[in-house]
């Protein structure tokens, strides 16, 4: 049985498709990669998954459990985490309370969870930066701090969308380990990503969206060599926004 | 920190042996309206969700101890425990509709604006309860019906409640309860990202401080002997309600304590002073003016000012 189980996902925004009966899936302990042009339904669809949309047709199964009509909080109360694109740390907490609110779901007593989120933040690498309040760290310390909190509720699948873009690419290479480091210890992880560069070192199947539709599936290797992906994408070179 | 809160509240407790009859007043509405910010800012502070219809908590809980006194003959120190509940009742009421069809901002403030003015309505044309002309309680100084001979008696009353709702907040900021809500008021949808039941928290802040809130009706009900619709569910003692914790800090500690300190003896001279020359309400153009000021150059409140000045005298 895989882990996570997207069926049919369907999700229409007035007149726009932005997902069309998408189906994947996600097995334990694996690294899927959600890839696409800008606009072809990716982030829609993990909204869909991790109950922050409902979806119009089609279902999720988590270990083999609907999530259908499930709030976000019970889906993550399951051990599917997400992260925001557009990151949203509390700003005016520090950052170590910014974890605690993740960790504090499975360890309800606050010392407890605040010594959880320290190695969280150990593990992340900004450990240094515990006490700053939120709103005052960089990008690349947001993201990490995204990851983080995540991480904090114990996942065993992590939704990571875009926590690589506007890195630099000393950056971009410590996430890459990082990311490789959480999978090792087992959490499987689905993830949207334009860097491509990271894409095909982390994940070891890819799905390919288009305009809401898979439009093709396979190992990283597989998927470069398939026409329509580099169809889809020279679509978007023209329009100058290309993944490098 | 401890002994400094223990310091405090030692002065206040010996503070009524030097006061003469019209500073006790004001001490006692000092109190009085630091207990009602505290219990406001568990919903309006910690959670971020602002409530400008408490006044409603104040007028359900006054009435149905003074009812329930008049028709059973129910002792109001229990009264005020039916009270309290009763206006949990009708903060459970409206926060479920509030944020199960997820209100918020304005759209938050106006609902429970609404409640508060038809709570108002209903108690002014209910014969039974008084009308418009309210509920007048016979004065018979008996401490069992909470009437006492000696002012002193509500001054420590006073002091006890708003010892009771800080030491509530006090342990509430140190639980998970407290700190989840403290995240709820910066970014709901991240929250719910992250495992935080926010419906459920947001639901337990507002009964919790409505609950609080309807224990003052009592208080207000038997200090000044009487309950009229306008004064205890009107939309000026909303304000009053709101002002102070936000001008001390809202969702800190002691925001609402030092803004009651700050605001409530200016409001008493202001009313003093303008009253005389015929000026009545003019205090509500000093608020304004404070509130203004609050807005723009404190926008967190006093406290955290007061906090960083004395980290800065004491290193």
């Amino acid at each position: 049985m895989s882990l996570l189980e997207v069926r049919g996902l369907s999700k229409r925004f007035g007149g726009v498709q932005a997902v069309a009966d998408l189906s994947f899936t996600v097995d334990e302990g694996d690294v899927v990669a959600l890839i696409g042009p800008n606009g072809a339904g990716k982030t829609t669809a993990f909204a869909c998954v991790a109950g922050f949309l409902a979806p119009d047709a089609g279902e999720v199964r988590f270990r083999g459990r609907a999530l259908r009509g499930l709030a976000p909080h019970a889906v993550n109360a399951l051990g599917i985490a997400r992260t925001f694109q557009i990151m949203r740390p509390f700003p005016r907490l520090s950052v170590v309370r910014n974890v605690m609110i993740a960790t504090l779901g499975r360890h309800p007593d606050p010392r407890e969870a605040e010594a959880r989120a320290r190695a969280v933040l150990d593990e992340v690498g900004l450990a240094a930066r515990a006490a700053v309040p939120a709103g005052a760290l960089t990008l690349a310390e947001r993201k990490r701090l995204e990851l983080a909190r995540a991480l904090g509720t114990e996942p065993a699948l992590l939704l990571l969308d875009e926590v690589m873009s506007g890195l630099t690419e000393t950056e971009t290479e410590r996430i890459v380990g990082l990311v490789g480091a959480i999978n090792r210890r087992g959490i499987a992880i689905l993830l949207i990503e334009h860097v491509m560069r990271a894409v095909m070192s982390l994940a070891r199947r890819i799905v390919v969206l288009d305009h809401g539709e898979r439009i093709a599936e396979g190992t990283p290797a597989e998927v470069a060599g398939d026409p329509r992906v580099i169809e889809a994408y020279l679509g978007e070179e023209h329009a100058g926004a290309a993944a490098p | 920190m401890t002994w400094l809160a223990l310091g405090g509240l030692a002065v206040l407790a010996v503070l009524p042996a030097v006061l003469g009859p019209y500073a006790l007043s004001v001490f006692i509405n000092i109190l009085f309206y630091a207990y009602l910010g505290q219990a406001w800012n568990i919903v309006g502070g910690y959670a971020g969700q602002l409530s400008v219809g408490h006044a409603a908590f104040v007028g359900i809980g006054g009435y149905t101890a003074a009812v329930l006194a008049a028709e059973t003959g129910l002792t109001p120190w229990v009264g005020m425990l039916a009270g309290g509940a009763l206006a949990a009742v009708l903060g459970g009421v409206i926060g479920y509709l509030g944020f199960r069809f997820g209100l918020r901002g304005f759209y938050f403030v106006l609902l429970t604006v609404a409640f508060a003015e038809v709570c108002r309505i209903v108690a002014s044309n209910w014969e039974r309860v008084g009308g418009a002309v309210g509920l007048y309680i016979t004065f018979t100084g008996d401490p069992r019906q909470m009437q006492f001979q000696d002012d002193r008696a509500w001054y420590y009353i006073a002091l006890a409640l708003t010892a009771l709702a800080t030491a509530i907040v006090w342990g509430m900021e140190r639980r998970r309860f407290g700190i989840y809500l403290t995240a709820i008021r910066e970014d709901e949808t991240a929250c719910e990202a992250l495992g935080v039941p926010t419906f459920r928290h947001k639901l337990g802040a507002m009964v919790l401080s409505s609950f609080l809130t309807g224990l003052a009706g009592t208080f207000y009900a038997y200090r000044y002997s009487s309950l009229q619709p306008g004064a205890v569910f009107g939309i000026p003692l909303s304000v009053e309600i709101v002002i102070r914790p936000i001008v001390g800090g809202a969702g800190t500690l002691l925001g609402p304590i030092v803004g009651s300190f700050i605001l409530t003896p200016l409001a008493e001279l202001s009313r003093a002073w303008f009253g005389q020359g015929g000026w009545h309400g003019a205090h509500l153009i000093v608020y304004g003016v404070l509130l203004v000021a609050v807005v723009l150059f404190l926008p967190q409140g006093a406290v955290p000012v007061l906090g960083r000045l004395v980290r800065r005298a004491a290193p």
